[in-house]
């Protein structure tokens, strides 16, 4: 059950991430980054991170993509042509990146048997839910944090604000 | 019964690929949107090891990768529309004021 | 059904149920379009629908076969895939987010609750989640179809659905508090005791978040005062002027199963969802599990439709909202209001604690 639940949303995720790359049109681009998205609250529920898994769909997907998806209709953005930096790029760019995964997964994987295996639904110590788990240390061990993040998006609001202003 | 390493190696996927879009992509909304996917790649691991250790302080740290993420996100989107009021274009490649 | 396992048993059940309420929830949507025109008629000293049928009963199956059989127009500077895909995920999550309600009394045969299709204990998030992805569904259409009235009616209707997102998230925050869950089954329960005195909005004080939420969800369907994105007398239609035929339809049906959504959900967390407004008093005229599941069932069907009657009306009353007068209010008076409710609500919560 499980492992074909992160098959099938592992492999959507990664489909989707290659079409971001490989789409020329950033509203392509765009959708395909909602649909990794998705997938990841998928798996976040697999996880048993129920609170993350709704948050990530409620933010990500349905407000800060779809700031993107505004943007891009507002600006009316085109495709991309390929330029001279685009060819660089390309030639640094792929090996960069492969060699990074490589790097990474090789790590992984010679640990593995160190990093054992998930269970669904993931597991409690002593709240009823994953919600009230989460609550309740955000709320008690990692106040001082949580009031930071609410000063860091005032700073945002008011840094969106002057910066869209008409004169600058 | 999934192994902890594959969650991470697909975490390693998404972010190889986001770090590869972030290099090919000339535009920069799509530019940003890499950003995005290597943060989405990166609380995936978090996600994974705080099922792993049993413990939930890995999700607390998504959620406020996510509360950044927001923050970013919409001063960076009001970033590129006043860059765009002034340059008319989105490729990274003609965006170089510094130069001139 | 002694020989099914556990598994089987469950899995028949959730597909039945899934059948059923996706019927009668295309059938309210049928309905609902009716009852608009046949309400909105009599608000302006006219008949409304009545040759099909008798009273025009039939009018809704007449109009769903003349959509299905009008020509599938496709324009041809559309962007094709995004084209047909938009009315699929407007519909899609509309449908979808009325699977997380409970329509009746916890009713449990063979370990399976009848009345709700799957209890979720993030049911209200949920909800949030799937509502915040239709946004798509409109910012796709205007986007694609390449029409300069879709594009602004697309993107007038996805800034104003972000911006009223938080005000009924915060809207929502004050009954979670009280419920002291987010799964929509305790939320109910948690209003249940004393029938109508015990509900959020009576007995919980919570009515200013009512109000909150009432606008807010206005704002979320598109509807009137606020429906800006299809505003007929500036962008001919809004985001679906070049769809025709079923796909017209779909986005239609979304707009009303939209709207029947958020009367359940405005039932669910401050009307006291299928409990009934009575409390427990008359529980013992009625005898039988199946037979109290249909009453509570018929109360939780009275207060929905009686939230889509408050809809017609004021769709019949209020004029147009201005574009800048429909941000201020959203963002000046009902988000502050509804950060100040949150505050009094938890206040009160530790004070009586």
């Amino acid at each position: 059950m499980e492992i074909a639940l992160f098959i099938i949303f592992g492999l959507l995720a990664v489909a989707g991430a290659l079409n971001l790359l490989f789409q020329r049109h950033p509203i392509n681009s765009a959708l395909s980054l909602v649909v990794v998205m998705m997938s990841l609250a998928v798996l976040y529920w697999s996880l048993g991170a129920e609170f993350l898994a709704a948050a990530q769909v409620i933010v990500y997907a349905g407000a800060i993509m779809v700031l993107f998806v505004f943007v891009v209709m507002l600006l009316n953005a085109g495709e991309e042509d390929r330029t001279h930096g685009s060819r660089i790029a390309y030639i640094a760019g792929i090996p960069g990146a492969a060699a990074i995964f490589c790097l990474l997964s090789f790590v992984f994987l010679s640990e593995r048997s160190h990093l054992g295996s998930t269970q669904i639904g993931g597991y409690l110590t002593s709240a009823v839910s994953n919600i009230s788990e989460v609550s309740h240390a955000l709320f008690t061990s990692l106040l001082l944090p949580f009031e930071v993040t609410s000063i860091l998006i005032l700073v945002a609001i008011l840094g969106a604000v002057v910066l869209a202003r008409k004169e600058l | 019964m999934v192994p902890i390493a594959y969650y991470l190696i697909l975490a390693a996927i998404l972010f190889s690929i986001g770090i590869a879009a972030f290099l090919i992509k000339r535009n920069v909304i799509t530019i940003f949107m890499s950003i995005e996917l290597m943060l989405n790649a990166v609380n995936l691991t978090f996600v994974a090891f705080s099922h792993m250790w049993h413990q939930v302080s890995g999700q607390i740290f998504v959620f406020f990768v996510m509360v950044v993420a927001a923050a970013e996100a919409s001063v960076g989107l009001a970033i590129i529309i006043a860059l765009f009021r002034v340059r008319q274009t989105l490729d990274v490649d003609q965006i170089n004021l510094l130069k001139h | 059904m002694s020989h099914l396992n556990h598994f089987e048993i469950f899995l028949l059940f959730s597909i039945v149920k899934i059948l059923i309420v996706l019927v009668i929830t295309l059938l309210g949507v049928a309905y609902t379009v009716l009852l608009e025109r046949k309400v909105l008629g009599r608000l302006q000293n006219r008949w409304g629908p009545s040759r099909v049928g008798p009273f025009g009963i039939l009018q809704p199956l007449v109009d769903g076969l003349k959509l299905f059989l009008k020509e599938d127009m496709m324009p041809l500077a559309v962007e094709r895939p995004l084209f047909i895909l938009a009315p699929i995920i407007a519909l899609g999550c509309a449908l979808i987010s009325i699977a997380v309600v409970p329509f009746g009394a916890t009713t449990i045969v063979d370990g399976v609750d009848l009345f709700q299709i799957a209890n979720l204990n993030i049911g209200l998030l949920v909800i949030l989640g799937v509502t915040s992805i239709g946004v798509y569904g409109i910012a796709l259409s205007g986007w694609s179809s390449n029409n300069k009235y879709s594009l602004f009616g697309s993107l007038r209707a996805t800034a104003q659905m972000i911006s009223y997102e938080l005000a009924l998230g915060l809207s929502l925050v004050g009954v979670v508090l009280r419920a002291g869950s987010l799964s929509l089954r305790d939320i109910v329960a948690s209003q249940s005791a004393h029938g109508a005195l015990s509900w959020n909005i009576f007995g919980g004080y919570q009515f200013i978040a009512f109000f909150i939420y009432l606008m807010a969800a206005y704002a979320e369907t598109n509807r009137t005062p606020f429906d800006l994105a299809e505003a007929e007398s500036e962008l001919v239609a809004g985001y679906h002027t070049e769809y025709s035929s079923m796909k017209f339809a779909m986005f239609f049906m979304a707009e009303y199963a939209n709207m029947i959504t958020v009367a359940c959900v405005a039932t669910l967390l401050f009307f006291g969802g299928a409990s009934s407004p009575f409390g427990h008093t008359f529980d013992h005229a009625a005898p039988g599990l199946l037979l109290t599941g249909l009453i509570s069932i018929f109360w939780f069907v009275a207060k929905v439709f009686a939230f889509l009657l408050l809809y017609i009306w004021v769709r019949g009353t209020l004029p147009r909202f201005r574009y800048d007068q429909l941000m201020g209010f959203g963002w000046k008076f009902l988000l502050p209001v509804a950060m100040v409710n949150v505050l009094a609500t938890a206040l009160a919560l530790s004070y009586h604690s």
